[in-house]
């Protein structure tokens, strides 16, 4: 089972830097902050963690600072995605 | 339903599908006319890994989590459409530490074997989790203080910088084999953990310059993600591991991109040698305001092409909206305009991109390095805004000094040079500008805003 989730880590690191490298130098900000959006993925973890830590009653601790998790992971994808749009609204060709 | 998604193997295969779902998101981030849709097509990607995780682990009706994630979600949302375009670098930055900060709270609790298998594996993953994310967390806060000028855009140097570094990084190596042995308690090590990895995320990135920041800002999105794939490796989830792989790579490659154009080595960067050696101040010449200089206004108004460079120097005085009306004035005498941005203008990559699409310029006339290069001497007169060592011929032929061999902008080829740069100290190297003393450059300094606008009044009458 590691070997499997290693070795998707590798394949996934090989394919993202192939797709990255055809990205045009225009656009490179709207790319990092698109993928910094991504990299709140980690907000799925914090799910289920915290939701584990309720479930086996963990203690207020454990609910609090997954909660903190939980919204921070939040505000970097919906922040990340919100601002990346807003970006890319503004990439206007004329004629 | 419910018990197809707990089927491992099907997982695989969502996880599979949205990993590429993703990736034909990013793809599609290539195109400037598609990029919008792919950015929606990730973020799409997301909000069904989220459904996907709340149905798979049965945590659907636990309310108390959409509580966090409806809070978070405002404050997101909120944070997207409140900021002003000037202030996205450190806004990335921001929200990037906040990614980390979560790695890390699901890093410590898979320490405690919340949410983690109790085997070396888990342990190992979610200790590197932490710190990783930890770092992040830590680093990118001192990166968007640095950007948003909250604290000196100077590198500030402890003493014993790199080997505080080194024993700092050896510490957290030695953390990890602490984590073989049974007796330690988890809560030491999440505690020496946390203290280690903070150091090192607030004395690695105080170390780093303002020009430096594309790259420490890329490096730091790339951690971000890693930090993400390390948590899915300690929670043994697939789809965390395959997007956080991706964004790990993306920022990588990015990294290395900003390094190639600053000519500067990642690991220099790493072992926090910066690039501003203090260099022997060369005397400054007086500047020659003789008669031979030409009338700027008669070169301009006679020119059939034009090209503008932009740099940080017009961020941060906001001219980029006087920069618009020039290029739309000289549009109108009939000047073929054309914006040549170097990889590295600014403070974040593609920084000028943005800012000159703010204010509705075409991109079709932004011009990267290698494209407009060959074009400078063909070239009536060139204007430059803000920027100062992008362009600085030193860094061909001055070995001894810190720039040299960096790729830069010909613009010492064009005709005529007009300058609009708030002094004529030199830029982040350190090093003068030798351009600055040529008959057939025109300086005009001053908060550039100011200065462009005033020239062109002074032009349009």
């Amino acid at each position: 089972m590691e070997w499997i989730l290693v070795a998707v880590f590798l394949v996934s690191t090989i394919l993202g830097y192939i797709l990255i490298n055809n990205v045009p130098s225009l656009l490179h900000t709207p790319l990092m902050s698109g993928m910094n959006a991504l990299s709140g993925i980690t907000l799925i973890g914090a799910l289920i963690a915290t939701a584990i830590s309720l479930k086996d009653a963990h203690g207020v601790l454990a609910s609090i600072l997954g909660g903190i998790a939980i919204i921070v992971a939040t505000i970097n994808v919906f922040g990340g995605f919100g601002v990346t749009d807003r970006m890319l609204k503004m990439f206007k060709k004329k004629g | 339903m419910l018990e197809l998604l707990k089927n491992d193997v099907i997982y695989y295969v969502i996880s599979a599908v949205l990993a590429l779902l993703v990736m034909f998101g990013i793809f599609l981030m290539s195109k400037v006319d598609k990029a919008r849709l792919g950015n929606g097509i990730s973020a799409f990607s997301l909000l069904l890994a989220v459904i996907i995780t709340l149905l798979r682990h049965e945590i659907l009706g636990i309310w108390f989590l959409y509580i966090f994630l409806f809070v978070g979600a405002v404050i997101g949302i909120f944070m997207a459409v409140k900021v002003k375009m000037i202030e996205t670098p450190q806004m990335i930055a921001l929200l990037n530490g906040l990614g980390g900060l979560a790695s890390t709270i699901v890093g410590g609790f898979a320490l405690f074997k919340i949410g983690a298998e109790d085997n070396l594996f888990s342990q190992i993953t979610a200790l590197i989790a932490l710190l990783i994310g930890s770092i992040t967390f830590v680093g990118s806060l001192i990166a968007a203080l640095k950007l948003a000028r909250k604290m000196t855009q100077k590198p500030i140097n402890l003493p014993y910088h790199s080997p505080l570094l080194l024993t700092l990084l050896i510490l957290m190596l030695a953390l990890l084999v602490l984590i073989f042995i049974p007796s330690v308690k988890p809560l030491w090590i999440v505690i020496f953990g946390l203290l280690i990895s903070a150091l090192f995320g607030l004395v690695f990135t105080i170390k780093i310059g303002g020009a430096d920041m594309p790259i420490t800002i890329s490096l730091l999105n790339s951690l971000s993600g890693v930090a993400g794939a390390i948590t899915g490796l300690a929670i043994n989830d697939i789809l965390l591991v395959s997007i956080g792989g991706i964004v790990g790579a993306s920022g990588l490659l990015l990294t290395q991109i900003m390094c190639k154009a600053m000519n500067r080595k990642l690991l220099d960067i790493l072992l926090g040698k910066t690039s501003t050696k203090v260099v022997k101040q060369v005397s400054e010449e007086e500047h020659d305001e003789s008669q031979t200089k030409s009338d700027p206004f008669a070169v301009l108004k006679a020119a059939k092409k034009v090209i503008i460079v932009p740099g940080y120097g017009m961020a941060i005085a906001q001219a980029q909206y006087q920069v618009k009306e020039l290029a739309d004035y000289l549009k109108t005498l009939g000047v073929n305009i054309k914006f040549a941005i170097h990889p590295v203008a600014g403070r974040m990559p593609g920084h000028m991109n943005v800012l000159l699409a703010e204010v509705d310029v075409d991109y079709d006339d932004l011009y990267e390095m290698d494209a407009i290069n060959p074009e400078f001497k063909d070239s009536d007169v060139t204007i430059v805004v803000g920027a100062n060592d992008v362009l600085n011929p030193a860094a061909r032929n001055q070995p001894d000094t810190p720039l040299y061999g960096m790729p830069i902008l010909n613009v010492d080829e064009s005709k005529e040079v007009l300058i609009f740069n708030f002094d004529l100290k030199p830029g982040y190297s350190g090093v003068n500008n030798p351009l600055y003393s040529k008959t057939n450059v025109h300086l005009f300094l001053g908060n550039a805003k100011d200065t462009l606008q005033v020239f062109l009044n002074n032009l349009k009458k």
